[in-house]
């Protein structure tokens, strides 16, 4: 990689501890405020723990709202981090080294705040432990045959996995760190982190092997956890909601907007830590790649649900499309198709994916484009299904915005914590990429 | 107190560390360990350390994860069985899905244990032995000797241009 020359090793170690610098003005310009909306939010919640389910805007027919729509939002941005991660660690493809250590850091806060919802939109939130697999007083398992469960199962898994999988990635440049620190308390503490990790041969052999299994089992993980969450949807018989095409769908729907996510999350931190030998422009021309990719497989998916719908000649199907394309909800869909077709289409061309201030900009309306997506499939679906006499309008309340904007505060609080802390790009990976050093050929 | 002394050489170059590595078996020395601060395949292929054992953890966790989601699913129904809409108490499809995720959790829990495990990380290297340029830009080759070899090792370590060079009981 020749923008990558002018890197050494002990340039990378410097670089990269550097970024763990006592926190400055402009961290805790954004600190505060992100402790201010997951304040906020936090009181949103238990203002609704308190006053009940009914200041969430719920509303016959629609009891799945801006809740799930955040839930399913959430899984879907922790995807891309393990695609980076992982898939990409098999495929061999070097572009992910300098990008993965932030995209699975945001893998797993995206996770711990995906979580969260499925209890927050509880009715009983303090009863979530009855989602746990054990028997009730009377002796009375958990149903296995529901998909709600199969959720429970593949969101832990998938946050057990893909933490592991961020941790071990990370005990090598710990220990980098553990060498570098001076002070007695994060020298003990990261001390106790690295795991004493020493990098002789011996450790390297069995963690390169472990790293690859990881690898190995994230990868069918990543795209079993979002099959899992679309079949929330396609095992009940809703119009919009019980269709085949579920599964892929929302994989690259998941992948699409993790990938927006990370654009969004890794150009500023390139400006303001100065990593721009370390996320280079082929690094985002690959992102971009795998956005056109992505966008191109979710811009199909739109137009074949509306070509089965009409296929099928079922009217509550095709009276579905119909209204989520020209009903009172259709400005939310047409938001959806712009961002997530039409805005990604000027990546195909080389000198737009490599011009880093569009890159944000399409990065933006992803995020946008892919919340409005979840919220078409979810509250569509479910405010216009098969009995014209149970159609209903939801109008999402400001308890419900007020913890939805708490939650990106509570992912951005996480994010800004590790950005302090741990090393945010893989030191013993970027030095894999460079010229290994050799006396022979410097003589 | 034993017998037994590491001697530890710091290299800038890999070659050079590679070659030391192959002067020190051709002298006898065959109890070596190689520091790196990244995994490098020429080391390995240097070392010649036996294939890991990490995969049958890996294979091992998996397969138990399988039958424990096999078990978990099928007993617990059958232990009170509800007959919902005429549909099978045990019913394989919707339960693949638990079996596939204990499947992987178990399979990526005995994974991190066969590497705490395997890779001996604390107790493989005395910390006396250890040097931090290891994790930065150096490579070290650790030598375990007995006392009365430890010359020829440093005479070794030297003649091959080593930076630095630290002894220690092991």
């Amino acid at each position: 990689m020749s923008e990558q020359s002018t890197l050494t090793y002990a340039r990378v170690n410097d670089d990269v501890i550097r970024m763990l610098d006592k926190p400055t003005f402009k961290w805790w310009a954004l600190f505060i405020p992100t402790l201010i909306f997951v304040g906020f939010g936090l009181f949103c919640f238990i203002h609704q723990v308190y006053s009940g389910l009914g200041v969430a805007g719920y509303r016959h027919p629609v009891f799945w709202g801006v809740y799930i729509t955040d839930f399913v939002f959430w899984v879907g941005i922790a995807h891309s981090g393990t695609l980076i991660s992982a898939i990409l660690f098999l495929f061999r493809a070097n572009f992910r080294m300098s990008i993965y250590r932030i995209a699975e850091g945001m893998t797993v806060f995206a996770v711990l705040t995906a979580g969260l919802f499925p209890i927050i939109h509880l009715g009983r939130p303090w009863n979530f432990y009855w989602l746990f697999p054990y028997p009730n007083q009377r002796e009375l398992w958990v149903n296995f045959k529901s998909p709600l469960l199969w959720d429970v199962f593949a969101v832990s898994t998938y946050l057990t996995v893909s933490a592991l999988f961020f941790f071990i990635g990370m005990i090598p440049d710990i220990a980098a760190i553990r060498d570098r620190v001076t002070e007695v308390p994060r020298k003990i503490v990261y001390s106790i982190l690295s795991l004493g990790w020493k990098g002789s041969n011996w450790e390297w052999l069995h963690y390169s092997r472990a790293y690859l299994f990881f690898a190995a089992f994230a990868t069918p993980l990543v795209l079993s956890v979002h099959s899992v969450v679309s079949w929330d949807f396609a095992m009940s018989n809703l119009p919009g909601w019980h269709t085949t095409i579920f599964a892929p769908y929302f994989v690259a729907g998941a992948i699409f907007s993790g990938l927006g996510m990370v654009i969004t999350l890794t150009v500023p931190i390139r400006k303001i830590f100065h990593l721009e030998d370390y996320i280079t422009l082929d690094n985002y021309d690959g992102m971009a790649k795998l956005i056109i990719l992505t966008s191109g497989i979710v811009g199909y998916a739109y137009a074949i649900e509306f070509f089965m719908a009409w296929y099928s000649g079922s009217p509550a199907e095709w009276g579905q499309f119909y209204y989520r394309a020209t009903g009172e909800y259709a400005l939310f869909y047409w938001i959806m198709v712009v961002c997530n077709v039409l805005i990604p289409l000027p990546l195909w061309f080389k000198s737009i994916r490599r011009n880093i201030k569009i890159l944000f900009i399409v990065s933006i309306f992803i995020n946008i484009g892919m919340w409005f997506e979840r919220f078409n499939i979810i509250v569509l679906s479910l405010s216009h299904g098969f009995d014209p006499a149970a159609w209903g309008i939801y109008k999402p309340s400001w308890v419900e915005l007020g913890i939805t904007v708490g939650s990106f505060a509570w992912f951005f609080m996480f994010f800004l914590i590790f950005l302090k802390t741990l090393p945010s790009v893989s030191i013993a990976e970027m030095k894999e990429l460079l010229p290994v050093p050799r006396k022979e050929a410097k003589t | 107190m034993s017998d037994k002394q590491g001697v530890l050489g710091i290299f800038s170059y890999l070659d050079v560390t590679i070659e030391t590595v192959k002067k020190l078996r051709d002298s006898g020395f065959n109890n070596l360990r190689v520091f790196s601060p990244f995994p490098n395949h020429e080391i390995e292929e240097v070392m010649d350390e036996p294939e890991s054992i990490v995969r049958f953890f890996t294979l091992g966790g998996a397969m138990l994860g399988a039958a424990c989601g096999v078990a978990f699913t099928v007993l617990t129904s059958m232990d009170w069985p509800i007959s919902v809409s005429a549909k099978p108490i045990v019913s394989l499809p919707p339960f693949m899905v638990i079996i596939f995720e204990l499947t992987i959790l178990m399979g990526a829990l005995a994974t991190l244990l066969g590497l705490l495990i395997n890779s001996r990380l604390r107790r493989d290297t005395p910390r006396s032995m250890y040097d931090t340029r290891l994790s930065e830009d150096k490579f070290g080759v650790m030598i375990t000797c007995s006392k009365d070899g430890v010359k020829d090792v440093e005479e070794i370590l030297t003649s091959q241009g080593a930076e630095d060079i630290k002894f220690d009981g092991v």
